[in-house]
């Protein structure tokens, strides 16, 4: 019982940090009908500059907020910059600069850190944190900053003006210019949005990965899944499928122990919950193509 | 008096294909004047090219100022309103985001909750629906939403594509009316465009009637009402 409830809420804490990526890959996907492709090595890249902040001595919540308002800012920037030219380019334009953004902050990354491996601190303290034997501190701390962020973003886009015009902006362009939203500048802010909670998530996990260039490929894939799992036009969707992802591949990988225990057959372990969990994943979306709770989209001809 | 807008030889493009070819009208303050026309002859995009969503080459002049291919954002900032063809409603937002939305350009907190009020006092439907997902709402309110969000820009001017279209004709009748209440008690010009031009020549002063792109005729609306001519080539009834 001990050992379910500590597979739970690890899987609680993966949960988490795909949440926050897929939440990430959603807000741009309901803007622009595009997937970023380099969501996740955008997150790694805001991790190396929290880490370098730390480097430089600052704490590590200064060195947090820091690299999640510089990531605001590339964010921002990225959409500015290199897709504002492309807003009426094809989709597999859009595909391939998405990909060289993934290769490049890639290469930057390990050009300026190197790619070896680095430890990563955790901020949450190490005795009074936690249930023992339940969960540990680091992962409560994961769960619970990250429902900070989705609830201060909730109340973002439920409570303020801007927050209400991004989803006008999003959800029908044309007339939101016609009541003076400035569209342009809501998808570069939902671009900064999504980099900022991208550097959340990469920031939560390092310490369990490790900081590596390649940390976040894993995670990304984990992101979309839970994106799809969800529905991907549905932010609240996102975030949920995220928590039932994480739990799901460390419930598959718990299961697989079980039985091995119980009857000495290894079926399945921890070296199988990614392929398990996609599967349960691709079984999902063929019996609900839209997600658990996407909306079928019908279109009048 | 001076005209509030101004259009002269207004072009019009999509693409390569030019769809106005010499649109020129006037429109005085606080009145109410129609564009008709049959089906493609460039009503709707008269209306878009107002507030610059089309490409376009001429001269419009809004209060004295030269509004020709100014963001539309912008253009919305001087309080010109448009009621889009198909209503152009925020399916996914609540009525009330939607009417608060519609104020995202207006910084007077107290003016825009005066605004509500009125609002609701032309339309009190919306306000029993005020939660409700606006995707959800008949057509009849899904177009008062429409009207209820370009009053709370506290327009000078609001131009209305279509109000009629889709709906059955007592609710039509029910919004026109309302619309007459609005440009008698807000002093809101108003320029509609309608296929039904019966019913716009009644709400209307004033009237243009658009043939492929060109301005054919106007005058008064009475004047235009009663000309057999007129109505038999180019309103159809």
């Amino acid at each position: 019982m001990e050992q379910f409830l500590e597979q739970f809420a690890s899987g609680l804490a993966n949960g988490a940090i795909y949440a926050c990526v897929a939440l990430a890959l959603v807000m741009i996907y309901v803007s622009t009908d595009h997937l970023n492709f380099a969501q996740g090595e955008m997150a790694m890249f805001s991790t190396y500059i929290s880490w370098q902040l730390m480097q430089w001595g600052l704490n590590f919540w200064v060195a947090f907020l820091g690299a999640v308002a510089i990531s605001f800012v590339m964010g921002v920037l990225i959409e500015r910059v290199i897709l504002r030219p492309l807003h009426n380019a094809p989709v597999l334009s859009v595909v391939v600069v998405f990909i060289g953004l993934l290769a490049i902050c890639n290469s930057m990354a390990g050009a300026i850190w190197s790619y070896l491996i680095k430890e990563y601190p955790s901020p949450f303290p190490k005795s009074s944190f936690g249930i023992a034997g339940v969960i540990g501190p680091h992962q409560l701390g994961v769960v619970l900053i990250t429902l900070i962020v989705l609830s201060l973003l909730f109340a973002f886009f439920r409570f303020t003006p801007l927050g209400l015009a991004m989803r006008a902006a999003a959800q029908n362009p044309q007339m939101a210019r016609l009541v003076g939203v400035r569209v342009d500048w809501m998808l570069a802010l939902g671009w900064g949005l999504a980099a900022a909670i991208g550097a959340v998530a990469g920031i939560m996990v390092a310490h369990i990965v490790y900081l590596d260039p390649n940390m976040m490929g894993g995670i990304l894939l984990y992101a979309f899944a839970a994106a799809l799992v969800g529905g991907i036009g549905n932010p609240g969707g996102a975030v949920v499928g995220g928590f039932i992802v994480g739990v799901l591949e460390n419930m598959v990988a718990y299961t697989g122990n079980q039985i091995e225990k119980l009857t000495g057959v290894y079926i399945i372990g921890n070296g199988e919950k990614l392929t398990v969990a996609l599967i349960i994943v691709i079984f999902v979306l063929t019996l609900k193509p839209a997600g658990l709770f996407g909306r079928v989209v019908v279109k009048r001809v | 008096m001076a005209a509030l807008l101004e259009v002269k030889a207004l072009k019009a493009f999509y693409g390569s294909t030019q769809s106005l070819y010499d649109v020129s009208f006037e429109i005085p303050a606080g009145g109410i004047t129609t564009l008709l026309g049959a089906n493609g002859a460039g009503k709707t995009t008269t209306l878009r090219a107002i507030c610059n969503m089309v490409r376009t080459e001429g001269a419009v002049r809004f209060e004295g100022h030269d509004i020709l291919g100014k963001p539309t954002e912008e253009i919305v900032r001087r309080r010109i309103a448009h009621v889009p063809e198909g209503r152009g409603t925020f399916t996914s937002l609540t009525v009330d985001e939607n009417l608060r939305i519609a104020a995202y350009t207006r910084k007077d907190k107290d003016g825009v909750k005066a605004e509500r009020e009125r609002v609701f006092n032309y339309f009190p439907r919306l306000k029993e629906r005020i939660q409700q997902q606006a995707g959800t709402l008949s057509g009849g309110e899904q177009q008062m939403l429409a009207i209820a969000r370009a009053l709370m820009l506290k327009p000078r001017l609001m131009l209305l594509d279509e109000p009629s279209f889709g709906l059955a004709p007592l609710i039509v009748v029910e919004i026109f009316r309302i619309l007459k209440r609005i440009n008698e008690e807000e002093k809101v010009s108003i320029l509609l465009v309608e296929q039904n031009a019966a019913l716009a020549l009644d709400l209307a002063s004033h009237a243009y009637v658009l043939e492929t792109g060109r301005v054919v005729m106007s005058g008064d609306s009475s004047v235009v009402k009663n000309d057999e001519n007129i109505r038999k080539s180019y309103l159809g009834y």
